[in-house]
């Protein structure tokens, strides 16, 4: 009886290790949903976009199950930390300061920051000078809203939790700019809400200490065998033609910028 | 006297030993001292100075915004109040029925949703609002927040207010009435003095509820005392940012709670025996 017993313990623990085993398969991905054409939460709950193709064709090439979770934009790191999901793929830039928390893979792309106004603005350029006394409108804890911040000292700039809102603020009327992704503001200005406005130019030069390299695969500090069989993967969909494919899904020219 | 005694129903006796409720009660209050500790202890080993000498400043400007936007907010409901609750108590229908669907509505949707209905939604309405003259200020994100939560409170305390009234018995009105006094009067100079004794513990309740709810307006562009705790998260990923912002957040409704406790015992000195 007792053997009995005993063996019967030490199946259901090898159960158990099985299933952990195989719950260590999927990978789970965090991302934000409020990003189109990277990555947007559809009206019926899908997550589509850019990022998440990619996020796909990498679990493929690693021979792992993804699964999607989708987060708020401000809370996106610590809830990577909490454990929440294992890797972040929402366009999230590679930074000095993200860096000290978390561990990006290699970038997957790479698009510059740029400015739209609307249409009748008066606007002529994008320094300092020209939007001196402006209102402009950014999403927080982005490249975009750290480099507007240090950069049009002179201009008012109002930080929203996610583009949608800073574009609907945009096309109201309420703010004189906002700078985002060009990729993003240019699906902005083809959809119908954005027949308002148009884009203004890039600020120039961007540079690499508040931009960053590109967007990047975050993962939690110390996951290196993670990064590893990323970038490896990376590598892989850029050879294969995958990533062409996807990125012709999306865009007219290849986002991935200079071969690194 | 020795009536009186027998009356008196005694406490049971403290139970010897250890009961499984005191255990369990030890072990509650025990969890939550530790806690206490863990997150004391937290502060004081993550204290940063550098920290605090970038963000106290941002800090205390959102404190200025987050109490500005609360008392505007509280006084323009107040004032907005009255006629909400006249037209409750009204026997005319049709201003019974409009106050009550006024109340229905702002009592019964979140806070949240109507910020972002006056902040977006009539952001849509730009050209019918630069017509008529009212796109200078609701262009501003902080007047639609005071806009927002001023309808908003005005419905709690039109509430309030209506049961605080409703609350004095109907014989005072009549011996207002056979005295001779006019309406007004009567509500100013015997109904209020007592409705408002009744009232000053829900409007303390609100005045805190509105002090914390004053966070939602970080989410359109308001740099409150939210708005500032928000920034400094993004720019340091430190949690440390939320949690000195929940303590000031504690520390204004402690100091509102006792304020109004001591407003009480001030204003009841003849009701005590």
């Amino acid at each position: 009886m007792r053997i009995a017993l005993r063996i019967a313990l030490a199946a259901s623990a090898a159960l158990l290790t099985l299933g952990v085993a195989q719950a260590q398969e999927t990978l789970r991905i965090g991302t934000e949903g409020a990003y189109p054409p990277f990555n947007n939460l559809t009206a019926d709950g899908q997550l589509v976009g850019f990022d998440i193709d990619i996020a796909n064709a990498l679990c493929d090439e690693m021979k792992v199950k993804c699964t999607f979770v989708a987060q708020d934009w401000d809370g996106i790191i610590p809830a990577l930390q909490a454990g929440k999901f294992d890797a972040i793929v929402a366009s999230m830039s590679i930074t000095a300061e993200r860096k000290e928390k978390v561990d990006f893979s290699n970038k997957y792309y790479n698009t510059p920051s740029a400015i739209a106004v609307p249409k009748d603005s008066t606007l002529k350029g994008v320094t300092k000078e020209d939007l001196a006394g402006k209102t402009i409108g950014v999403a927080t804890t982005t490249t975009h809203f750290n480099y507007a911040s240090k950069t049009y000292t002179d201009s008012t700039v109002k930080g929203y939790p996610s583009s949608p809102e800073e574009q609907a603020d945009l096309a109201n009327g309420r703010l004189d700019a906002i700078e985002d992704d060009i990729v993003v503001l240019q699906q902005f200005l083809d959809s119908p809400e954005g027949a308002c406005c148009k884009i203004l130019g890039q600020p120039s030069p961007q540079p690499v200490d508040i931009f960053g390299p590109g967007a990047g695969i975050a993962v939690r500090k110390g996951e290196t065998d993670l990064v590893n069989k990323l970038n490896s993967a990376i590598d892989a969909i850029r050879k294969n033609g995958k990533y062409k494919e996807i990125n012709d899904k999306y865009f007219k020219f290849d986002v991935y910028g200079a071969e690194s | 006297m020795s009536v009186t005694a027998t009356l008196v129903e005694r406490p049971p006796p403290r139970a010897r030993g250890w009961p499984r409720s005191r255990v369990i009660g030890y072990a509650m209050v025990g969890f939550w001292i530790l806690f206490g500790l863990g997150i004391v202890s937290y502060l004081i080993f993550a204290w940063n100075a550098d920290f605090f000498a970038k963000y106290a400043p941002a800090y205390l400007k959102g404190l200025q915004t987050t109490l500005l936007l609360v008392c505007i907010s509280m006084v323009l409901g107040a004032i907005l109040s009255v006629p909400v609750a006249y037209g409750r108590m009204s026997s005319n229908r049709l201003l019974s029925g409009l106050a009550y669907c006024y109340v229905y509505f702002f009592r019964g949707t979140p806070l949240l949703v109507q910020t972002y209905l006056v902040y977006y939604g009539l952001g849509s309405f730009r050209t019918e609002l630069q017509t008529v003259g009212l796109w200078d200020f609701f262009k501003d994100a902080f007047n639609c927040g005071v806009f927002a939560f001023a309808l908003n409170t005005a419905a709690y305390q039109a509430e309030i207010l209506r049961g605080a009234i409703e609350s004095v018995p109907r014989g005072q009105w009549e011996g207002a009435a056979s005295l001779g006094l006019h309406k007004l009067q009567t509500l100013r100079k015997i109904i209020l003095p007592q409705a408002l004794i009744v009232a000053l513990r829900p409007y303390g309740n609100e005045l805190i509820l509105m002090v914390k709810a004053s966070a939602i307006v970080a989410i359109i562009t308001v740099y409150d005392l939210m708005g500032q705790a928000k920034l400094a998260f993004a720019n340091s990923f430190d949690i440390q940012a939320y949690i000195w912002v929940a303590l000031v957040y504690l520390v204004m409704v402690e100091i509102l709670r006792h304020g109004v406790e001591w407003i009480e015992r001030r204003i009841t000195i003849h009701l005590k025996r």
